[in-house]
């Protein structure tokens, strides 16, 4: 199992040929209480880096980022139900979509959790 | 000898605070009011209207069926409402309104009582224009005031708010590069990182490219950084000036002369127009384009967040593309242009149904009479002597921003705060408490928990050194310590802070029966 | 100078605390030539002399009130009761800013939450925001809110759209290439619009009573536009109809927009007006506009706040839904207290009075020799064919202080084939003695 996380505050997991993602602690924290979570459809795919959710505080929006290209496998429902599990659990329960990868190499280009933490101070 | 022998007291004989919670939840003048829904009558009516004939149905058979279920109060149940609830609200009449980059200022009531002459409230945007000649040369002479104020050759006053303006200009721009051929190919607009909101979401309304310009140390825009951006894909630029740090852009001559040297236009955002008025004119540093908030420079109400009214100056090199309909002067008197084909121009299109606030050009007008040109001039200089003072008086507790002296409006950071465990919110919460409106708050971006202060021309010293005293205070007590007082602000509003989380995460936009109540509406 | 607080002395001691000596020292970034230009203005005049001025501009202009009057077409004269006027004015009100400090403006909220709640339920809708700057430029954000549901671009529009909505709505779309396509202006309340509609269609744009005053069916259309895809955009530039008219919630729509102006608002010769924008529960993230909503404070009471602030330009910044600001909040609360004051009721009864009298005036006109009543239905507005050009007999009956309606030709001034129509608005404020005398001076100017 890899972890590796984008500059854009996103975390991707890969679990065999399934990436699950989500946004970091950092980015709940920055955000403060989340409000909204707008999540893509499930068979759609993406390139890396582009939009590919929206999640909302009261004071700020931000686009969710593909941090790997592929297809949406899965979509975590629950936390359009009740956006305020994004602050209680980013890395694990509040998870946004789970994503088929293309292309698996593009994971070197991403931050192992080390560097993640010196990323963010 | 006069004998109290209702044994009446006439002083005060405790001054125990424990019992302050009342049975109702009022608080003497302050009264909790409902909703009108909640026990209005659903069948009431406060008017009293001729009983209808009962002749005649031509409704084609789309006749309502369903209740609309809205209550009717009578007069004065009606009146103690909304003066209840006017009574909730904190208002420039009251006292100082120190919101950055809204400017404000006292609303004469000659204003309010010019708009409502019958010849001019009471006319029709679409009766003949031989019977409102008066209203087309009210809008042709404030058209003349601010060209002349601005020493611009041209304005479009349909545009119904400052937002609205932005996008006149905008697409003014826009059909000027379309008339060049160069609307594919300019497709980046600058602008600063301190802009207003609106200026990029402008921006992308006409569907250009937002590039953001770097602020230098001193708070202006960064001339390297603006110059490397230029090229051949830049339709213009969007600038405030004065800028939303209250400062002038100094370096605007050379901003104005790049942008125009790389084939763009220059927007100017008029927001903070009252700093200058008279006193420099934009249509000398070379801008393009500008809107002018009557509410604002002009002193029109805010009315709680509008009506608003945002004329467009623009140059020789944008007005033929400028919105119908206008007002011409000619030889039978004034006409109103309304067709895109009427004149030789290449008017980019229509902003609104009919020919701009009408209501606020009126009151304008009022203002800059009574003001005169002198007064005008005068009403900026006090407009920035009274910033400058507040700035002075205040940097020995609090941190400004910037070195140096301010235009209309003082802009300091949280350095101030700093380990205090207070930040910008709960300062300006805290602010309620004392009397104040607060200062905009967390605006412009590029500030660290960013107070913006603009006291306006309408402050007297007396006002200005009260208010001074106060911040000093609050700014002592923050340091001091008291931090939990400055957390639970404001206790004597209305209402303590509220839960905005709660209100975004399940969001409650109407009134709604409760389930009995809605089955049995629902039944009828 | 009666608005300026500050005397010499004041501003004296004022410019030593700052530390500078001269005024022009603060402005000394301004490039030096450009300060202190010669301005052409007059200098400060008392109130007195302001009022001789303004009074005298105002007496060149015929008030609606001051005789017969037809004229509708978006605008309608109706009667404000006094307590409408008095409640804007009080200071709290009036002179108070976006309630963006919601602690010390739960006045301003708690009315923009009844006017949202009002707005909803007279369209037949499930919520509606704090307001827009009129009917017309909700039309535009309307457009512009179905693209970024149906992410379509194309845009049907009715011939029975008031022409100068359907040129606000096409100037801000044609901009960003977005097409239009406009289906012809049929007098008559025909038009093939449903042929119109296909699998790239955005939007439909419809208005009832439309400008022609002809009451519009909507639930077919709706049907035809859902089958496809698309939404159905309602536009209703007298609010008053609702009294009267089934609302294009029931058939329907899912956008709602509206001019409020005859609700609580004067004429003011255009502006400023309020416009109402109301939509399904689903697409409410998707309108432009402020938007009020209830919440509790830190002690548990109920109050209010803007919400959903996100959509909004000062946090978006370029991907805002819109780049509005200001709405429309003084109007609003006309309205709203206007409203207060009718409740559905009253709303019922003032809608009847104006059917009625329009009723009256239309049977009464059409019954002169060479005058064609165009509409099969109406609501208090009605269009009628005259035997020669409008707008030259509008200026006749001008002429005997009768102002007649809106002529074909100031609203589709390239048509010729508009050019005699007449379209004439009847409302509560019209007598028996207004409508004799308009029929009997268009006899004489026939």
């Amino acid at each position: 199992m890899t972890l590796k996380f984008t500059e854009d505050h996103e975390w991707v997991k890969i679990d065999g040929d399934i990436a699950t993602v989500g946004i970091t602690a950092h980015a709940a924290e920055q955000l403060g209480d989340v409000v909204f979570v707008e999540l893509p459809e499930t068979g759609k795919s993406f390139g890396q880096n582009d939009d590919m959710a929206v999640v909302e505080s009261v004071k700020a929006a931000s686009d969710v980022y593909a941090p790997i290209s592929g297809e949406i496998l899965e979509v975590n429902n629950d936390i359009v139900e009740a956006p305020e599990k994004v602050n209680e659990d980013p890395a694990g329960a509040a998870w946004f979509v789970k994503i088929k990868p293309s292309d698996m190499s593009e994971l070197d280009k991403l931050m192992d959790e080390a560097a993640y933490k010196d990323f963010i101070g | 000898m006069y004998m109290n022998n209702q044994g009446r007291p006439t002083r005060p004989e405790t001054d125990d605070m424990t019992h302050s919670e009342t049975c109702t939840g009022n608080r003497a003048l302050q009264i909790e009011e409902s909703l009108i829904f909640e026990g209005g009558d659903m069948d009431g009516t406060g008017v009293d209207l001729p009983k209808p004939k009962g002749s005649g149905n031509r409704l084609g058979g789309l006749e309502r069926q369903s209740n609309i279920n809205l209550p009717g109060l009578a007069e004065p149940e009606a009146m103690r409402h909304f003066v209840r609830l006017s009574q909730k609200n904190y208002a420039i009449d009251m006292g100082p309104f120190p919101l950055g980059s809204c400017t404000m200022k006292h609303n004469p009531r000659l204003n309010e009582k010019m708009a409502r002459l019958p010849g001019f409230g009471d006319i029709h945007p679409l009766q003949p224009v031989s019977t409102v000649q008066g209203a087309l040369e009210l809008i042709y002479t404030l058209a003349t005031w601010l060209k002349e104020l601005t020493g611009m050759p041209a304005v479009a006053m349909s545009p119904k708010a400052g937002a609205h303006g932005e996008l006149c200009g905008m697409m003014a721009i826009k059909a000027a590069l379309e008339a060049r051929g160069e609307a594919d190919t300019r497709i980046r607009v600058l602008a600063p990182e301190s802009a207003h909101g609106t200026n990029p979401a402008t921006a992308a309304q006409c569907g250009f490219k937002v590039d953001s310009i770097p602020a230098d140390a001193t708070g202006r825009v960064d001339l390297d950084a603006f110059r490397e951006k230029l090229g051949p894909d830049v339709a213009g630029i969007m600038v405030t000036n004065p800028n939303t740090c209250g400062l002038f852009e100094r370096d605007i001559r050379a901003i104005a002369d790049a942008v125009h040297e790389a084939g763009g236009y220059f927007y100017c955002d008029g927001a903070n127009f009252n700093a200058i008025t008279g006193k420099v004119r934009p249509g000398d540093l070379g801008i393009d384009a500008m809107h002018i908030n009557l509410h604002k420079t002009f002193s029109t109400p805010h009315g709680g967040g509008g009506p608003g009214s945002g004329p467009t100056v623009l140059s020789e090199a944008l007005a033929p593309f400028a919105p119908i309909p206008y007002v011409v002067s000619g030889k039978d008197g004034f006409e109103l242009v309304e067709k895109r084909t009427q004149d030789e121009g290449q008017s980019f299109g229509r902003m609104t149904a009919f020919h701009g606030q009408m209501g606020m050009f009126v009151r304008a007008l009022s203002y800059m009479l009574s003001h005169g040109g002198d007064g005008l001039r005068q009403a900026a200089e006090d407009a920035v002597l009274n910033a400058n003072y507040v700035l002075a008086r205040l940097k020995t507790e609090m941190t400004p921003a910037f070195e140096g002296t301010c235009m209309h409006e003082a802009l300091f950071d949280d350095r101030f705060l700093a380990d205090t465990g207070v930040d910008t919110l709960d300062f300006a919460k805290a602010m309620i408490d004392e009397g104040y409106h607060p200062m905009t708050m967390y605006f412009p971006l590029v500030v660290h928990g960013a107070m913006l202060i603009e006291p306006t021309e309408s402050e007297s010293k007396q006002e200005l050194d009260r208010f001074c005293d106060a911040l000093l205070s609050l700014a002592k007590e923050a340091k001091a310590g008291k931090t939990s007082k400055f957390k639970a602000a404001p206790v004597h509003a209305p209402r303590r802070r509220l839960d905005e989380t709660g209100a975004a995460r399940k969001p409650v936009l109407r009134w709604t029966p409760p389930a009995g109540d809605a089955a049995s509406l629902a039944a009828e | 100078m009666r608005y300026l607080p500050l005397n010499e002395i004041d501003r004296a001691q004022m410019r030593e605390v700052i530390g500078v000596t001269d005024i022009d020292e603060l402005f000394a970034d301004v490039p030096g030539k450009t300060l202190n230009p010669s301005l052409d203005l007059p200098d400060h005049q008392g109130e007195l002399q302001v009022e001789t001025i303004l009074g005298e501009m105002a007496a060149k202009n015929r008030a609606a009130g001051a005789g017969p009057f037809f004229v509708g077409a978006g605008a309608y004269k109706h009667h404000v009761p006094a307590t409408v006027d008095h409640i804007i004015q009080r200071s709290e009100f009036l002179t108070s800013y976006t309630p963006y400090q919601p602690e010390i403006a739960q006045g301003t909220l708690q009315y923009l939450f009844e006017f949202q709640t009002q707005v909803a339920a007279l369209t037949g809708m499930d919520v509606a925001n704090a307001s827009m700057y009129d009917g017309s430029t909700a039309c535009a954000e309307a457009a512009l809110m179905a693209k970024r549901i149906t992410k379509r671009s194309r845009f049907v529009m009715s011939g029975g759209l008031h022409p100068h909505y359907a040129s606000v709505t096409r100037t801000n779309s044609e901009l960003i290439g977005d097409e239009v396509i406009f289906a012809p202006s049929a007098p008559d309340g025909q038009g093939g619009i449903l042929d119109l509609i296909d699998d790239q269609t955005s939007c439909v744009i419809v208005q009832t009573p439309d400008i022609f005053g002809n009451v519009r069916d909507l639930t077919p259309i709706a049907e035809a536009a859902h089958e496809k895809g698309a939404l159905l955009i309602a536009v209703v530039t007298e609010i008053v109809s609702l009294g009267a008219l089934k609302s294009p919630g029931e058939m329907g729509a899912d956008i709602v927009v509206a001019e409020g102006q005859s609700i609580g608002v004067s004429l003011n010769y255009g502006g400023p007006y309020v416009g109402l924008f109301a939509t399904r529960q689903k697409y409410v993230r998707q309108m432009p506009g402020r938007l009020c909503g209830e919440t509790t404070d830190a002690a548990g009471q109920r109050g209010f706040v803007l919400t959903l602030s996100t959509r909004e330009q000062h946090i978006r910044r370029d991907k805002a839904t819109s780049n509005i600001c200001t709405n429309s909040g003084l109007c609003a609360l006309a309205f709203t207290v206007h409203m207060s004051l009718l409740g559905g009721t009253g709303l019922r009864q003032l809608a009847t009075l104006n059917h009625e009298a329009a009723c009256d005036a239309a049977d009464a006109l059409s019954g002169i020799d060479g005058v064609e009543l165009v509409n099969t239905s109406f609501f208090n507005e009605f269009t009628m064919r005259l035997p020669r050009n409008a707008e030259e007999v509008v200026e006749d009956l001008a002429k005997c202080n009768i102002i007649a309606g809106v002529p074909g030709g100031r609203l589709w001034p390239d048509d010729e084939e508009m050019a005699n129509l007449l379209i004439v608005a009847a409302t509560e404020c019209v007598t028996p003695q207004h409508i004799e005398a308009f029929a009997t001076a268009l006899k004489e100017v026939l």
